[in-house]
């Protein structure tokens, strides 16, 4: 059993079709990378996941359990965390207390002030971001903000995290330091589903890759099998 | 019987063609210009007090003096939004942002209107009489004010249908609605069409307040039951559709007229039955997106 | 940072300032005039109200216009039970009740598009004032009741409490985790509710702990009336007032709320015998003004100016 899985996930905005019957899978411990190219659904499918956007048809099973009409809250205590495509950081508060707040409303339980601020302090050095405690989240730069976003969702304590882009207009130091934060994640037991354009960064971390093109899911296997796949380059180079 | 259900009809529809007229002035408002304008009975009030004072102090008939409150409501309404709510666009950090204050300064300008009209007015609710005159339709009498008040009130809003959707002008003003800066962006000027669209909104207004003078009597604080009917007929309509707006409007006209029937006090309280019941099954309402 | 220290300057030394203003305000009915004991207690009345009002829309950034009606819900209990029950139960009950309806009002709307609470709450003012007055010309034949009588001393020492009650509890919300999970609430809901905060319940909840404190106060302030109207129990004024002092003090300091309040209630005091429609009508163009040119209000202004002059403020957030 994938620890996350859906079958026939369809959701239409008005008449067009985002996500069209796309049937996917994630099990424990892999790392698994969503491609294809601008609106074909990719954070459409997550916003799906995440409950943030509710499907018209199809069933989303998180640890087996059908999750698709819960709201994103629940979803969170469940154990499914993830960060967004345009940051979504908590600008007017200081870069610990966001990730404070991802301690106190996760998976812990009645957690006092200080375990809080313990465990927020213990994140921000794991994505590297300690000396910046106290800066207020709009100072930032993007490169840290995406950092904060995932350090926050890492302190609901998830069991599978949903990564949208995190590598997107970064340079390559710091893309090679995600990559190193992804592994880092995974070595931690939890499981990655990622979404990304960076094609050096996905074809070296994933296990398995799942690419969609308008909507529907159109190829899937190892980065090998979808750089040589034909349907895939047609794709990528064509239109 | 049949009297009793053209009696309750027809007053439903006149209820309904005001209803209607005032919904349609803030469906625009919010629709297209993006202002929650809660100060729109205000604007009702006075098109209603000013039909007074020129009937009652000047002799003028209150249909003609549509052409005098009409433009002038545009007038007030189009120098208000390039003045106070373009200023509010440009320093408004969001949309969202923009949203809450403009409502808030639609609500300062609530207290400014309604306060100016205690002071020119006085408190004392006013009416004048004009073609009070009972007509017999079909075995029901009714005053011609009120057939009248029917008439012009759907008229106004066939006209405005018809520009909606026969003129340059209404094209831009639908676009706009459905996409401000997509419309922009396709030489729509969308500043003068957002001021365009509050400017009618408040001519709207006035007019309502005229034909409401002649049924009616008339005080200043008069506007905000009516700021109340019209957004609970924007909601059922649909948040942004102007012809929701109008099928809303009458709709909610005779459901009133019938609720009236029964027991005159509780008109407002089955408006907002109704409202209570769309936010909990379809706050979208009739025609919203 | 030394602990200490910290809890010295945070706690400690204001809390102790604190303490002696509050000494000194409840001893005031044995030496101040009766004017000076009625006009603070109004004074009150607009700090609970306000604080009230940016307890619940501050942070959530959704715009109450229902403190009218948790207020004058307040000022209806205290006719119809104030006779016949103890004064501190009557308050207790008229703010449970008031809490009780805003329970009913968030849970409708707040679940809903932000626009849709706002209007709700406007319409709600006419709503109540409509039906209570129809069912009392319906039902009990009289428009109107009479209020309990209190003297006047005991009024400025209730809204003493309940207002020293509302500014303490805004003040320990605001600096616990809830206060933070509303603000994020009202900076990015979406991924507040992400990192499992269950937003809706967070709005419900704080609007209903809001409502309390207001309709407490219109209980008390209710029996210096003696006899009241659904028409002057459910006033817009005082859905708009409030906001006007939140806005021109400063959304993001209690302290600057507190001191909107006193400013404006003070301006109506002086101005609401001579001139009742002009101190409507001025206050309706500061808050035009306020939109226009104080974004931030008072406190915002004085917040860049002393960063402008200190160089880098100690933001408070």
């Amino acid at each position: 059993m994938s620890i996350l899985e859906g079958q026939g996930v369809t959701k239409y905005f008005g008449g067009l079709a985002a996500v069209s019957n796309v049937d996917f899978h994630v099990d424990q411990g892999e790392i698994v990378g969503l491609i294809g190219p601008n609106g074909a659904g990719k954070t459409t499918l997550f916003g799906l996941i995440s409950a943030a956007v509710i499907p018209n048809s199809g069933t989303i099973r998180f640890k087996g359990e059908n999750i698709t009409s819960l709201k994103p809250h629940q979803i969170c205590k469940k154990g499914l965390a993830r960060t967004f495509q345009s940051v979504k950081v908590f600008s007017d508060m200081s870069v610990l207390n966001n990730v404070t707040l991802g301690a106190h409303f996760g998976r812990l339980q009645r957690v006092s002030e200080a375990r809080a601020t313990d465990e927020a302090a213990r994140l921000l050095e794991f994505v590297g971001l300690t000396g910046k405690a106290k800066v207020q989240a709009k100072d930032l730069t993007l490169a840290n903000q995406k950092l904060l976003e995932v350090a926050r969702a890492l302190a609901t304590k998830p069991e599978v995290l949903l990564l949208d882009e995190i590598m997107a207009g970064l340079n390559s130091t710091e893309i090679t330091q995600a990559m190193e934060l992804v592994s880092k994640i995974r070595a931690q037991g939890i499981t990655i589903f990622m979404i990304e354009h960076v094609m050096k960064a996905i074809m070296s971390v994933c296990d398995r890759i799942m690419v969609l093109d308008h909507g529907k899911k159109i190829a899937e296997g190892t980065p090998q099998e979808v750089a040589t796949s034909k349907t895939v380059v047609e794709v990528y180079l064509g239109e | 019987m049949l009297v009793t259900i053209l009696d309750v009809g027809i007053a439903g529809l006149l209820m309904g063609g005001l209803y209607a007229l005032i919904a349609m002035g803030l469906s625009l408002q919010y629709g297209v210009a993006r202002v929650l304008n809660i100060g729109h009975g205000e604007f009702i009030m006075l098109g209603a007090l000013a039909t007074w004072t020129l009937h009652t102090v000047y002799g003028i008939n209150p249909l003609l003096s549509l052409a005098v409150c009409a433009p002038a409501g545009f007038i007030l309404g189009y120098i208000l939004h390039r003045t106070l709510y373009k200023r509010l666009m440009a320093t408004s950090a969001s949309p969202g942002i923009f949203e809450g204050n403009s409502m808030l300064a639609s609500f300062g300008l609530l207290f400014i209107i309604q306060n100016l009209a205690y002071l020119i007015w006085g408190t004392r609710y006013k009416a004048y009489s004009y073609l009070a005159v009972p007509v017999n339709l079909g075995g029901a009498l009714f005053p011609a004010n009120s057939l009248v008040t029917l008439g012009f009130a759907l008229l106004i809003g066939v006209v405005f249908y018809i520009f909606l959707v026969r003129t340059r002008i209404g094209k831009a003003i639908r676009a706009a609605a459905q996409d401000a800066s997509t419309a922009g962006l396709m030489g729509v000027n969308i500043n003068r069409v957002l001021a365009l669209c509050f400017g009618l909104g408040v001519a709207m207004a006035a007019c309502a307040g005229m034909l409401i003078s002649m049924n009616y009597s008339v005080f200043p604080s008069m506007g905000m039951e009516y700021t109340v009917i019209a957004i609970i007929v924007v909601v059922l309509g649909g948040l942004g559709s102007i012809p929701g707006s109008f099928i809303g409007g009458i709709l909610l006209g005779v459901i009133g007229s019938i609720v009236t029937y029964f027991d005159a006090g509780l008109a407002l309280v089955a408006y907002y039955v109704i409202f209570i019941l769309l936010l909990l099954l379809k706050p979208t309402g009739l025609m919203g997106k | 940072m030394n602990w200490r220290s910290l809890a010295l300057k945070s706690f400690l030394l204001p809390g102790v300032v604190l303490l002696i203003v509050l000494i000194i305000m409840a001893a005031l009915p044995s030496f101040g005039s009766k004017y000076s004991i009625i006009f603070l207690s109004t004074i009150f009345m607009y700090i609970v109200l306000t604080t009230g009002w940016v307890m619940f829309s501050g942070p959530t950034r959704q715009i109450s216009l229902a403190t009218a009606v948790f207020f004058g819900i307040g000022i209806y209990v205290a006719a119809i039970l104030g006779m016949h029950l103890p004064l501190v139960v009557m308050v207790l009950v008229s703010g449970l009740i008031s809490s009780v309806m805003a329970l009913m009002v968030g849970g409708l709307t707040l679940r809903l598009k932000g626009v849709y609470f706002t209007i709700f709450t406007f319409g709600l003012l006419e709503l109540i004032k409509n039906l209570i007055n129809w069912y009392e010309v319906t039902f009990t034949g009289t428009r109107g009741r009479f209020v309990v009588v209190v003297n006047n001393n005991t009024i400025y020492l209730y809204m003493l409490a309940i207002t020293g009650l509302t500014l303490l509890t805004a003040f320990l919300i605001r600096r616990s985790k809830y206060g933070l999970a509303l603000q994020s609430i009202g900076e990015q809901e979406e991924a507040a509710a992400h990192i499992g905060i269950n937003v809706t319940v967070m709005k419900v909840s704080i609007f209903a702990i809001s409502a309390f404190f207001m309709g407490a106060a219109g209980a008390v302030m209710a029996t210096r009336w003696t006899y009241i109207d659904p028409f002057m129990a459910f006033n817009m004024n005082y859905s708009f007032t409030p906001v006007l002092m939140a806005i021109f003090g400063g959304v993001g300091q209690l302290g600057g709320v507190v001191i909107g309040a006193i400013i404006f209630a003070y301006l109506e005091q002086i101005l609401i015998t001579q001139y009742p429609y002009y101190y409507m009508l001025l206050f309706g163009l500061v808050m035009v003004i306020s939109m226009l040119f104080l974004p931030n209000g008072l406190a915002g202004m004085v917040q860049k100016w002393r960063a402008r002059t200190v160089g880098g403020g100690n933001v408070h957030s």
